[in-house]
């Protein structure tokens, strides 16, 4: 794509949503005349560039608009609700073409005829008033048109936690429609300069400082600006430029020239920017990471070494460093406001689709986060609004019924607060009912009734970020549905950050986010444990203890814990924790050393690491507190990202890794708070995986023969039945039976494994049993002798002389027992059956 | 007929070779971060210039006998989809160029998870050169193991 082209992009794609928010404030106040001018304006440079760049639909529909605005600037119109509706439609149109140009370069078969044409007839005035144009019809309109709406036509696009990002149209759709390319201008003029500038002078861009230009050009002289101005001051109307012009004392080029130097200096005014990828600050910000850790080493160093003038060195080393850091994160830092920026639309758009008077309030938006986390908490933030917007504000007569002004209030606030963001929702509307909470978990069975009455209400909102969890009396489009709330939650506490929510019964609700400023370099305590060392990240937590003798540490039934100020602290020793494998060579020796470790704690001191767990306070045991550090957090291996207990790892100062333990993950781990978090169907998941994990332990025994004795596990056996001898039929050589409407292949264990059998027993016994085994969609039985028993428990598994189908024997019930391989007997007994290249040679 | 080189080395007495565009690098030694509660392939990560790469133990993915205390591994660093892994092995040996011809699958005898990882065997004068299929031994169960908590 032609850099002139992205630059369009670029620059429309923010002007639009500045527009967006003009516009909506704009409603409020509609006779501010600036923002009118800077309304107009941003559509005249978008209409300007589409002209130049031979964009002729996006021109077209952004010229319409312009009509419509210039006669609201003129003041021959008056602002209603529905030629804001019809402006932003006409926002969504222009968003929603941009797209289609940056997927396609073109802008699209769509010139949108109908919102043309309403755009037209609201020109009219007063008549337009019997046309309504809510947003929503207007975008219903553009689904019906081939380009695709942007997301953010609000309510139309209920997905509960997806508001997207604006450019994103359904770019295949539109390329087969595609039947001729809209011309190209070849880029050979800056694209700051529209042509419309000398050619429509009456719509020029403020044309301030014109004569100081044309001044410093050498075009006029200062006598001949004071002149012009001078008669500008005693009511001649007409421009500095034109009066100029007029005098004679410069040509029309002249001020064209001076105009177009004006626009450009527009944009390099107040502070001067420079636009840089996003790519190359992420890369900055590795590089500074990797000089942090080339910091810390070095400072170790120093520490060891008695040149005076290396540790002169490495201390302004340090600074430069910490200086370097600290600006390089200033780079990625981004004003909230750039997602609240939305907000006001979103709002105005739910509003209207949900029948309430709802105002939007915003503090703070300049508190600054790293892009990352802006990033991150963008689609939580807009689900909070929503669903303030949804069940927290009321409608506007059950409002004025609870004595409340009929527009509710959504504020949005966010500061700083030591060393984190804190960002709060909150509206005036009904607030969360503590006893429907409180049934509701109980119906769900999250929680027992007795637990339920027991818990203080602020315990009970927070229920509300359980999963499956919505009190939603009518499930809405736009929210209701049971996910949302445990999805903020999650993405929250994804990036080290925390939800609470506090209500007040027909007061309001205040949902509250705290996130941490940055994601890449954390300060984090630094604890040894087993030999390894290992990060805390320092945001959970809360104090350390030193403990003299571990006699201090008691234990409830087993479990130990610690009287914290009277509080009973659990304990967690973080070696335990850890310890459930160690690299199989070390097996015996870990265990050793877990013993020790704790003879020691009951004798040594003891360092308890005080850490928060969802509220949950509990205390890590660990061998040693070493320090606190700047840490540059790296993520895990593919192979170690299962695992809940770390959140990443770093290099320390001398070269090595340690981990970063996530101590929501730990805590899960160790069982200090439930596993709730996690999704219902997660949940479910493990269950089922737990049940049969049981199956896994379960046996069936049977007899082979006189002595011997076999073992299937349970979860392989479909059923067990007793038939009549008769049933066995013979299909060729195969012994079959129906069953089931099926046709059965029998498979004789005896045949498989031999055994001496009594055969006079076997041969008059009246009926077989069957252990009836399916994989996938084919069903075998195996004939056994006699069904003994079955076991819950499992000794070790020793592999003897490798036998055919026997995966190793074991001692059960005093009998030596041989363990079956059933899908290998299967395979061996009726090749052909399962899948062919599944059959092992060596076993048939 | 195509040829191709392979970077060889030593697990428990088999040879093994693994194409030489995927290999990053072979380090004889490296200070090792063991990580508890990881898949037991896992032997633990090294800090690869800043880069963090988790190591497998070649031996034990492909279930042949422990290597015997005291024995340094050799990290062979192989780039895979999903960044740089480091695979233990016991020796390193030459690059060897082979054709395409004496190539072979295994053998339907070999079996189990392991047959997935090997891609065949090159019949080399009299040896066999078994070709890894490096990102499939690079694919650990992300499950963790289970939990042991205390008491």
């Amino acid at each position: 794509m032609d850099e002139i082209v992205k630059d369009f992009l670029i620059e429309s794609n923010e002007n639009l949503d500045r527009l967006d928010q003009e516009l909506v404030k704009l409603e409020s106040e509609p006779s501010s005349k600036e923002l009118l001018a800077s309304i107009f304006r941003t559509i005249h440079t978008i209409k300007g560039s589409c002209g130049f760049l031979g964009f002729a639909h996006l021109e077209k529909v952004a010229h319409a608009g312009e009509s419509l605005l210039s006669l609201l600037r003129d003041g021959k119109l008056t602002l209603t609700e529905e030629v804001t509706s019809g402006l932003l439609a006409m926002v969504d149109a222009v968003r929603g073409m941009l797209g289609e140009i940056q997927a396609t370069e073109h802008d699209g078969e769509n010139d949108y005829p109908e919102l043309r044409d309403q755009l037209k007839l609201l020109q009219g005035g007063e008549n337009a008033k019997a046309v309504p144009l809510p947003v929503t019809a207007s975008a219903e309109s553009h689904a019906a048109a081939p380009v695709a709406t942007s997301a953010e036509s609000g309510a139309s696009v209920p997905a509960p936690l997806s508001v997207g990002s604006a450019a994103s149209p359904p770019a295949s759709e539109i390329r087969i429609l595609e039947v001729e390319p809209a011309p190209q201008t070849p880029p050979q003029e800056e694209p700051a300069t529209p042509p419309s500038v000398a050619t429509a002078p009456s719509h020029r861009p403020v044309a301030g400082k014109i004569g100081g230009i044309l001044v410093e050009r050498g075009s006029v002289k200062a006598e001949d600006l004071a002149t012009a101005l001078h008669e500008q001051e005693i009511g001649d109307q007409r421009r500095v430029g034109e009066i100029l012009v007029s005098l004679g004392v410069c040509t029309r080029e002249d001020v064209t020239a001076a105009q177009q130097i004006l626009e450009l200096r527009g944009r390099e005014s107040g502070v001067e920017t420079v636009r840089v990828g996003v790519n190359l600050l992420d890369k900055l910000m590795n590089l500074v990471g990797e000089l942090v850790l080339a910091r810390n080493q070095l400072l170790q160093f120093s520490n060891t070494a008695q040149d005076a003038g290396f540790h002169a060195v490495s201390q302004r080393m340090n600074l430069i460093a910490t200086e370097l850091q600290e600006d390089v994160m200033k780079t990625r830092m981004q004003p909230i406001g750039n997602i609240w920026n939305k907000f006001p639309r979103t709002v105005r758009d739910l509003a209207h689709s949900c029948g309430k008077e709802v105002r939007l309030e915003m503090v703070g938006q300049d508190t600054e986060l790293d892009r990352t986390i802006i990033e991150a908490i963008k689609d939580p933030l807009t689900h909070l609004v929503r669903n303030s917007m949804d069940h927290g504000i009321e409608a506007p007569e059950a409002r004025k019924r609870a004595g409340k002004d009929a527009t509710g209030v959504l504020t949005l606030r966010a500061f700083h607060e030591g060393g984190q963001v804190n960002i709060e929702i909150s509206d005036d509307g009904a607030g969360l009912n503590a006893d429907r909470i409180r049934k509701k978990a109980v119906e769900r069975g999250l929680t027992s009734s007795e637990q339920a009455a027991r818990m203080p209400d602020r315990d009970i909102f927070n229920l509300i970020f359980l999963p499956g969890f919505s009190t939603a009396e009518k499930i809405t489009n736009v929210s209701g549905r049971g996910v949302g709330m445990d999805v903020v939650k999650t993405n929250v506490e994804k990036i080290g950050g925390t939800v609470d929510v506090q209500s007040t019964a027909g007061k309001g609700t205040t949902v509250r986010v705290k996130i941490p400023l940055t994601l890449a370099i954390i300060p984090a305590l630094v604890v040894r444990c087993s030999g390894e060392r290992f990060a805390i990240p320092q945001i959970s937590l809360t104090e350390l203890v030193r403990l003299e003798s571990g006699k201090a540490i008691e234990t409830v039934h087993g479990a130990p814990v610690y009287r914290l100020r009277g509080q009973l602290l659990p304990l967690v020793y973080l070696s335990q924790t850890l310890n459930a494998r160690k690299s199989r060579k070390d097996e015996t020796k870990t265990e050793d050393q877990t013993l020790e470790n704790e003879k020691e704690t009951a004798l040594g001191n003891v360092n308890i690491v005080v850490l928060q767990a969802e509220g949950q306070p509990f205390g890590l045991v660990v061998d040693d507190i070493l320090d606190t550090e700047e840490i540059v957090v790296k993520p895990l291996g593919k192979q170690l990202k299962g695992i809940s207990a770390y959140s990443g790892a770093t290099i320390m100062g001398d070269g090595r890794i340690a981990l970063i333990l996530d101590v929501l993950g730990l805590a899960q781990r160790a069982k200090v708070i439930a596993e709730a978090r996690e999704s219902a169907r997660e949940e479910q998941h493990s269950e089922t995986s737990k049940a049969e994990s049981r199956n896994d332990h379960a046996l069936l025994l049977a007899e082979n023969g006189l002595e011997g004795r076999v073992a299937i596990p349970l979860s392989l056996v479909a059923r067990l039945e007793e038939f009549p001898r008769t049933v066995i039929e013979r299909a060729g050589t195969q012994e079959v039976m129906q069953y089931r409407g099926q046709i059965i292949p029998l498979v004789r264990l005896s045949a498989i494994i031999p055994a001496t059998s009594d055969a006079e027993m076997l041969a008059n016994a009246n009926s077989i049993q069957v252990v009836v085994y399916t994989e996938g969609k084919r069903t075998v039985g195996l004939i056994v002798d006699r069904i003994v028993d079955i076991v819950e428990e499992r000794a070790a598994v020793e592999s003897l002389a490798p036998r055919a189908g026997v995966v190793g024997s074991f001692v059960t019930q005093r009998h030596v027992t041989d363990l079956l391989d059933v899908p290998a007997i299967v395979r061996s007994a009726v090749p052909g059956l399962l899948d062919a290249a599944e059959i092992e040679a060596g076993r048939t | 007929m195509a040829s191709q080189q392979f970077c060889t080395f030593l697990l428990d007495g088999y040879l093994f070779g693994v194409p030489v565009p995927q290999v990053q690098e072979v380090i004889r030694f490296h200070e090792m971060t063991r990580v508890p509660l990881a898949h037991e392939v896992v032997e633990g990560m090294i800090n690869l210039r800043g880069q963090i790469v988790v190591a497998i133990d070649l031996r034990r993915r492909l279930a042949l006998r422990e290597r015997a205390d005291g024995e340094l591994p050799i990290n062979v660093v192989v780039r895979t989809p999903d960044g740089a892994v480091s695979l233990l092995v016991d020796e390193i040996g030459e690059v060897i160029e082979v054709e395409q011809s004496s190539f072979e699958a295994p053998p339907e005898t070999l079996r189990g998870e392991v047959r997935s990882m090997i891609l065949g065997v090159h019949k080399l004068e009299g040896k066999l050169l078994h070709v890894l299929d490096t990102e499939k031994a690079c694919q650990v169960s992300e499950r963790a193991q289970a939990a042991v908590s205390g008491r």
